[in-house]
């Protein structure tokens, strides 16, 4: 029985590693692709390009541009002399938002009115737009703070009091809100998936599109040998890719690593329960590799928008959320944010661990009870 | 119903069938595969052949009949079956992305070849195969011929007594397929029992006893020479003469002449009755104005006989099918 597994591992693994570009993809590609997606994905926005209509042209009008500026959130790419070119910079994209002025700006900011500043927005890119208008919220209430200071003290004499609720906020977990501590880890997640579920869907149905299948079936080799001689190597592979894109986190990107690692190599083995079991199944069900490489895309695509990876379970509607119970990846994420971010122990994870288990040993179930030795 | 004692024979088959859906690939074959005998199973392209070898080997479940392979039931003790049988399938499959020895190595541990017997075991098939020189070369690379060795070898690692071949030289030229039957040869003497599926005639020719399989239906059981002697319904009747060609359209019209062909530069004619035949031809053909050499009964090859037990096979069921209608 031993004897059976151990010559099939032995197999299995010269079968991955001889292969020089098997090997490039398996452990470079990871690498490489963690590196250039963590540098890529990233929702902060920061210098934000933007186009400046100046009618007024008064120190007042310059004042309020230069304090957009100053903020390093926009960028003054162009100044606009025509109404026809506002449409045109949006058009180009060469700016995403336009500040427009009126003549009279400064003059209603020195006399009671209020002076009218027109934000103009490419809110074609939903994201970018909204946190830009953010910015420029929160610009223009400083632009006011520090005017009203001004005048309290010209006028007054005295100091302006302190605002009735003075809001101190502070993000735990990321201080800096940095999105890529928060996106980073998802990546690990996902390449692993994409690894062991294609490598382990290709398995099965492989050795029964070159025909090798047929001479193994009249072995006396048990399915349970079988099943684990094609699932053992896959999943020392993604521990491996896993313990390669973690070190990569944690010393090339900075994000920090305040949980206790063998948690998440406890969770990435009970996620690799689940992620092999859904391979070995769709190898199970596919009658070429062409097939099996089709199913796998369709099951992963889903399973990356609706873990929480990118859009935020919360946000879903109630039939789809209740879906991401049966998402692996979900309970994996949790986890490992859980452990770089938060430095979070079993005490507060179990309940994903357990989902990964039950998730994981019903799909390897599954994929067991519909492998035979025998053709239909 | 009870199977007929096992003990001296390799496989019994009684009324195996296999359907897939409507379509009837296996229709009640019975045969006896005796102890050490080379046993031949013959039939054109989806016949049902490979569908019968794959329910001997315990890869497909029989829809019908019983049948035993070494003693073991092909219903019930498939896995059991499998640890007695060595297997070969047309399709090449050992792992061309690992070397000879590689391969050997993996199915000996796979048969669970006792650890005191692995080398001797791989010295075996290496020496067998002759493949001595390249144990580190990958499969791959090895010419069709040497493949097929190795893949025999492989096959024969954990020292079956009964060994199942499908189609096993098909694509490989007549030099290595002959060397491959010496092979075959070799295991018989020692003792193994080999099923071989075969659609080549010549290699019909070198098995103990054929069976003739046609549209899943056994047509015919018997040694080559029972064949050839008893179970063609027609007589041979080969002619020579100056113009064959010409003299073809002549000798096909001569009363009692079922088929006539031309092999190389003589006629063959099919007949109910060459002897008396022979001078009448004979006569017809001079008066003709051919010169005739020899006209003489010879022995119909194999092919012939299967040709015209098939073609007999699809007249009667043409037959059937008119009466019907």
């Amino acid at each position: 029985m031993l004897e059976r597994l151990v010559r099939m591992l032995v197999k299995e693994f010269i079968q991955v590693l001889r292969n020089p570009r098997m090997r490039a993809v398996l452990f470079v590609m990871p690498v490489a692709q963690v590196i250039i997606i963590g540098y890529a994905v990233s929702t902060d926005v920061r210098h934000v390009p933007m186009a400046v209509y100046d009618l007024d042209r008064t120190p007042a009008s310059r004042d309020l541009i230069s304090w957009f500026e100053g903020s390093g959130c926009f960028d003054v790419v162009r100044r606009i002399a025509s109404e026809a070119e506002i449409r045109e910079v949006l058009d180009t994209g060469e700016a995403k938002a336009v500040l427009r002025l009126n003549r009279g700006f400064a003059e209603t900011l020195a006399g009671a009115g209020s002076a009218r500043a027109q934000f103009l927005l490419d809110g074609s890119d939903s994201n970018t737009a909204s946190v830009a208008l953010s910015y420029a919220a929160n610009l223009s209430a400083d632009f006011n703070r520090s005017i009203l200071a001004q005048r309290f003290s010209r006028t007054a004499g005295v100091r302006l009091e302190a605002e009735p609720v003075g809001l101190v906020s502070r993000a735990w977990f990321n201080a800096n809100l940095d999105s890529r501590h928060y996106f980073v880890p998802g990546v690990l997640a996902m390449l692993v998936a994409v690894i062991t579920v294609i490598l382990s869907s290709m398995s099965i149905v492989r050795e029964r599109e070159i025909g090798t299948m047929e001479q193994i079936m009249v072995t006396p080799i048990g399915r349970l040998e079988f099943i684990l001689g094609k699932t053992i190597p896959f999943a020392v592979i993604g521990f491996v890719d896993v313990a390669l894109i973690a070190l990569i986190t944690v010393f090339w990107f900075r994000v920090p690593m305040l949980g206790f690692p063998p948690i998440l190599f406890l969770g990435t083995a009970l996620y690799l329960l689940s992620t092999l079991g859904v391979g070995l199944f769709i190898s199970t069900v596919s009658a070429t590799q062409q097939q099996a490489m089709m199913t796998a895309f369709f099951f992963m695509l889903p399973a990356f928008m609706l873990s929480g990876f990118v859009y935020p379970i919360a946000n879903m509607p109630l039939v789809v959320q209740a879906l991401t119970y049966l998402n692996p990846l979900r309970y994996y994420l949790v986890i490992i944010r859980g452990v770089f971010l938060k430095g979070l122990g079993l005490q507060v994870l179990w309940p994903q661990m357990l989902a990964l288990t039950l998730l994981g040993s019903a799909m390897l179930l599954l994929a067991a009870g519909r492998f035979r030795k025998t053709m239909s | 119903m009870s199977l007929p004692s096992a003990g001296t024979s390799a496989v019994t088959l009684r009324d195996l069938e296999r359907k897939f859906g409507e379509f009837v690939a296996v229709n009640r074959i019975s045969l006896e595969v005796r102890q050490g005998e080379i046993f031949g199973f013959l039939g054109p392209n989806g016949a049902g052949k490979s569908t019968t070898i794959r329910m001997l080997c315990g890869l497909l479940e029989p829809t019908g009949g019983q049948g035993t392979v070494a003693g073991l039931d092909i219903r019930t003790q498939r896995e059991e079956i499998k640890r007695h049988i060595g297997y070969m399938s047309q399709k090449f499959s050992l792992y061309d992305d690992l070397t000879v020895e590689e391969n050997i190595d993996f199915f000996s541990g796979i048969y669970s070849v006792p650890r005191a017997r692995k080398e001797a075991r791989k010295a075996w098939v290496l020496d067998m195969a002759n493949l001595q020189d390249h144990r580190r070369t990958r499969t791959g690379l090895l010419p069709a011929g040497w493949k097929q060795r190795l893949s025999l070898g492989c096959a024969l690692l954990h020292e079956p007594r009964m060994l199942f071949l499908d189609e096993p030289t098909s694509g490989v030229d007549p030099l290595t397929r002959r060397a491959f039957w010496d092979l075959i040869y070799r295991m018989a003497s020692e003792g193994v029992t080999v099923f071989v599926t075969t659609h080549y005639m010549e290699e019909a020719e070198y098995c103990d006893r054929l069976a003739l399989i046609y549209r899943g239906e056994l047509v015919a059981l018997g040694t080559p020479a029972e064949m050839k002697d008893s179970l063609m319904a027609d007589q041979v009747l080969c002619v020579t003469t100056d113009r064959s060609h010409e003299a073809l359209g002549v000798a096909a019209a001569v009363a009692g002449v079922r088929d006539a062909a031309l092999f190389g530069r003589d006629i063959h004619l099919m007949t109910g009755d060459a002897e008396a035949l022979a001078p009448r031809l004979r006569r017809t053909l001079e008066e003709a104005g051919f010169q005739v050499g020899t006209v003489a009964r010879i022995t119909p090859s194999l092919e012939d006989v299967f040709v015209s037990l098939i073609e007999a096979r699809d007249r009667a069921e043409g037959a059937q099918k008119e009466f019907k209608v």
